[in-house]
Order: C-alpha cells, then structure tokens, then sequence
C-alpha cells in the first residue's frame, strides 16, 4: 500500500515537472506557432545563476530561487526580442530552425563560459526532506512540487479568464489579427506569452535544480524533450492538453518502472514511446487537440 | 499629407471630411487587387462601397485598417495614418467588423465584448457599453457566458458589430454584414446599422446587396475590379446606371 502511494506520488512528481515544461512550450505554440526548442536552455539560464549566487556566496534561498526565476523570465523575454521577433510571421520550419539554432548557440555559450561538466548546485538541498503525508511516507520536494504545478495552473487559468491580456493571448491562438484589430499591441501579447513561458520554466528549473543537485549545458534537453512528447501526446496547442500530457507521460514513466521486469530496465523509455504511439494511432492530433476540441483551449 | 500643403490645388467646401482615401493600391503579395482607388467619407455619413465578389472591397478595408500591403494616403480624422500600424489606427478612432465576422469563437460572449472594449482605459464606461450591448441585442445578454462560436450567424454579426463598437470608434468598417445571412436576420441588422447612424456613427459600408445598403447611404462607390466605376447618391446611382444593374443585379 505504502509503496503504491509513493510510486503515484512520483508519477505525480514528474507529471508534474513535464506539465509545467509543457505548459511554457504550449503556451508559445498556440500564439505564435513556434516550436520553442531553446526553451530548455531557458532552464539552464536559472541553473547557472544558481551557480552564479553560489560563487557570490549568497545562499539566503528566497535570492537563490527568486534570482533563478528571475533570469529564466528575463532570458526568455530576451529571446522573444532577439530571436524570435524577426521570424515571427515567417513559417513554422524557420521558426524551428531559429529555435534549434538558439538552443544549439547556447549550449556552446554555457560551455565555453562556464564549463562542459556538470556544475555542482548544493543551495536548494534545503527543499527536500522525507515527510509523513497521510501515514506515507514521502519527498517534500514531491509534494512541493505537485502543489506548485496546481497552484501554477489555477493561476493560468486566472490570469486568461479575468484579464484582458489573458483574454488577448486565448484570443490570438485563434486569429491574432483579430486581436490586433481590436486595439491589442500584438508587441504586448508575444511578451507576455514568453514572460508566462519563462516563469514556468524557471519553476521547472526549481525543482530540476533540487532534484540533481548540479548543472550541465544539457539540463533542459531532456526533460524538454520529454515536454515536447507531452505536448504532442496532449494536442500540441492546447493548454489543458499540455497539462493532461505532462501528467500522463510522468504515469506511464512511473508505471514502466515499477511494472517492467528487472531485466527489461533498459528499455524503460523504448515502452514508454510505444505507449505515446499507440495512444497517437487512437488520436493522430493528441488528446485534447485544439482541431479535435474545436473552440475553447482552457 | 500632400493635400493640405496645397490648400489652392482642391477648393475644399466646408469642414474635411472624416476619412478621406487618395490612390489607394492594395496587394496581397504579388496580386494587385486594388489600382488606386479614391473616395471620402464625411462625419456623421454612412458611406456604402459596393461591388460583385472579388471587386477588391475587402481588400479596401484590410488597407484601411492596416493589415495589408498598401500604397496611396489614408487621411483619417485630420492625421495622415498610411504608415501607422494597424493597433495605432484603432486608438486613433478605427474599428471594423469585419469578413466573415471573426468573432473569438473560443471566447464567451461577454468576453469578447471586454477584448473588444481592451484599449479603453475607462473602467466603468467600458462595463456600461457591455452592458449596453448585452442589453440592446436580448439574445446575447442570454448566452453572455455561452461560448461565441455556438451563436448562430446573425448572431455572430450582432456581436462582430457589438465588439466593433467597443472601442467607441470615431468611425465603423463594416464588411458585408449580411453575408450568408436569413432575410430577417438581414433586415436587424440593417436596422442596427440604421439606428448607429441615427445615433450620429459615421459608417463606411461594404456591401453586395446594393438595395438595401443604398437606402440607407448618403453616398455609394461602386466598385469592379480593383477600380470605382461609378459614385453618387442613392437617386442618381440607382436609376442611371446601366452597370450598377448589371454588377448588383438592382433592376
Ligand atoms: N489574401 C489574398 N491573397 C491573394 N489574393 C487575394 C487575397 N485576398 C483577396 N485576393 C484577391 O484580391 C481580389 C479582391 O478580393 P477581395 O478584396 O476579397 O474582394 P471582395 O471583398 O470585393 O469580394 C480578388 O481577386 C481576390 O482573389
Ligand atoms: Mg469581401
């Protein structure tokens, strides 16, 4: 019993991980149809500041996190203004080849700058303790995690129901031009959609940051990739779909760990991506595909 | 603006005119679809702009609202807008319902009148104006929270119309409000079109169905292929032309 609640809290944990990636990813992706692949260096971004505060020496952690926080969105905001503003009415290929090309320039960035091997982080081992939850035993860090991905998402929902931008950006993934010809500077709803896109990766990195303890160029590969299979899985636009995908991908994980003999271990991911393949057989648009699910997005 | 550096070149009776169009060339990439077209609508004026389908109207008001490629001057409210973008010439006064109506579909109702209303700085104003239109058009105070894309068609228009107003434009583009359209439905909305006009709204009216837009316009361009092959009032377009019958079938 015990070890059936700790393994859906780590489903829990990871769902939650790759839902808040997602969200940043979908989030873009509705609005301006990019597939923003620099989104893990993003990331790192906010690992390296960690390393950065750590040199400086300081480990007060509100710094630490709110720092780290603070560069993903600044670094994503920069991006947006750099990279993406000029191909942001191009089509969807070179939208992706500018991305791939930022990604792959920042990993060399941080390599030559800092260093190719991993970083040692130690300022967020704070976060994690093991906690008795409902007579289970489990990780702080877990539980922290789940709730902030719900408070994250309750906040989203918010902010696109009851503000005008929030009104704007569900708007503009259906007609953009629209919402230009109602007055919204379309300057405006690309830097929130990024800010938003930035906040939730620097969350990610959070918890990324407590989790491994150190910081390499190739942090937000994987777990973006991993994002990016959510996304698809969900309906690659959708928000509840990036959410309900990130959560999925995070049970299926868990459930090829604890269900797969010993011997099979290697294969963990090859099972995993079959699942993803077969649910795409059943839906070719993912889940909850905005073309399926015609009209609201969250 | 070229034209008020030479005051002697046009004699201009009386005050200029709200919108004032000189030469307008509209492309969508490589096609020209407008060659240079000029017409003015003065304040307090609904203005029609008729024409068959690809006459080039639509193109017209993408020009005039700054979403296509287009050359010429656009005077507007006494300011040259040809280079502003398309946000700026909202504040500055604009606002259309546009083709097909493009309501937000994945938006309620009422949220779309809010996005309508999004540059309006006046809190309490812009609740009223929602409240206004929720209450002028009964049918969308009842579905305020339904989903926009679950409205029928006239309804849709209502709201287009209803969103386009939000903004408390100076002037309305409306792009054939009644496409599509059941002939009851067409009727409310050009009495809705009446009763802003009543109300002082100057309108520029795009329209196919040349009958009824006539009857309520001041003053009518009838356009074919990119270019204005006629203009005048309601009497003298209506009975004279040989090419008004032929390109809005009006007999
Ligand atoms: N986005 C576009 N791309 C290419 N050609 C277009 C586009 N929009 C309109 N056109 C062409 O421009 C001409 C005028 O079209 P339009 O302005 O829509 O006419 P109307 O509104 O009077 O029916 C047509 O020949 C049409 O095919
Ligand atoms: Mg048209």
């Amino acid at each position: 019993m015990e070890y059936v609640a700790q393994q859906v809290m780590n489903a829990l944990a990871f769902g939650a991980e790759y839902a808040l990636i997602a969200l940043g990813l979908a989030i873009v992706f509705s609005i301006m149809g990019l597939v923003n692949f620099a989104h893990g260096e993003v990331i790192a971004v906010g690992g390296y500041t960690m390393v950065a505060f750590a040199a400086l020496a300081l480990s007060n952690p509100f710094i630490v996190i709110g720092g780290a926080i603070a560069a993903a969105v600044l670094m994503s905001l920069t991006l947006e203004r750099v990279a993406f503003r000029p191909v942001r009415y191009a089509d969807p290929t070179t939208g992706l080849l500018t991305a791939f090309g930022v990604s792959i320039i920042l990993q060399n960035v941080f390599l030559l700058v800092v260093s190719p091997r991993p970083v040692a982080v130690t300022s967020l081992y704070f976060l994690d303790w093991p906690v008795r939850l409902m007579g289970v035993q489990v990780s702080s860090l877990q539980v922290f995690e789940a709730v902030t991905t719900v408070l994250v998402i309750i906040g989203l929902m918010l902010f696109l129901k009851r503000t005008t931008l929030g009104l704007a950006m569900r708007a503009a993934s259906l007609d953009f031009e629209m919402v230009r010809m109602v007055g919204v500077r379309s300057n405006r709803v690309f830097a929130m959609a990024f800010m938003v896109s930035g906040l939730l990766a620097g969350l990610a990195c959070i918890f990324i940051m407590a989790r491994r303890g150190s910081v390499d160029p190739h942090l937000g590969f994987n777990p973006v990739l991993k994002a990016f299979v959510a996304c698809v899985v969900g309906g690659f636009g959708s928000l509840p779909g990036a959410v309900l995908g990130g959560f999925l991908l995070g049970a299926i994980e868990v459930a090829m760990l604890v269900l797969l003999p010993q011997e099979y271990g290697g294969m963990k991911d090859a099972f995993v991506f079959g699942i993803i393949a077969l649910v795409l057989v059943w839906r070719p648009d993912g889940i909850l595909s905005p073309r399926t699910e015609k009209g609201d997005k969250i | 603006m070229e034209l008020s550096t030479q005051p002697g070149a046009f004699p201009a009776p009386g005050p200029e005119p709200m919108l004032k169009v000189e030469n307008l060339i509209v492309s969508h990439g490589p096609i020209e679809a407008v060659h240079g077209i000029s017409f003015a609508v003065d304040q307090g004026r609904c203005v029609s702009l008729l024409g068959p389908n690809g006459a080039g109207k639509t193109s017209t008001i993408s020009a005039l609202m700054g979403v296509a490629r287009s050359s010429g001057q656009i005077a507007f409210d006494g300011a040259d807008i040809s280079d502003l973008p398309v946000e700026s010439r909202v504040q500055a006064g604009m606002s259309v319902a546009p083709e097909g109506r493009r309501i937000f579909s994945n938006l309620s109702v009422e949220e779309n009148l809010v996005l309508g209303g999004a540059t309006r700085p006046d809190r309490d104003g812009k609740d009223a104006d929602i409240s206004r239109w929720l209450e002028t058009f009964p049918i969308l105070g009842e579905r305020r929270d339904q989903l926009a894309g679950t409205l029928s068609g006239g309804e849709q228009q209502m709201l287009a119309i209803s969103r386009a107003l939000m903004t408390r434009p100076k002037i309305l583009l409306l792009d054939e409000p009644s496409l599509g359209l059941a002939p009851k439905i067409v009727t409310q909305i050009f009495q809705m079109i009446e009763q802003l006009k009543a109300d002082g709204m100057t309108i520029l009216l795009v329209e196919q169905n040349a009958t009824q837009a006539l009857r309520l316009s001041d003053y009518a361009y009838l356009l074919n292929n990119g270019r204005i092959v006629a203009e005048g009032t309601k009497e003298t377009l209506g009975q004279s032309s040989a090419l008004m019958a032929e390109l809005t079938g009006i007999a």
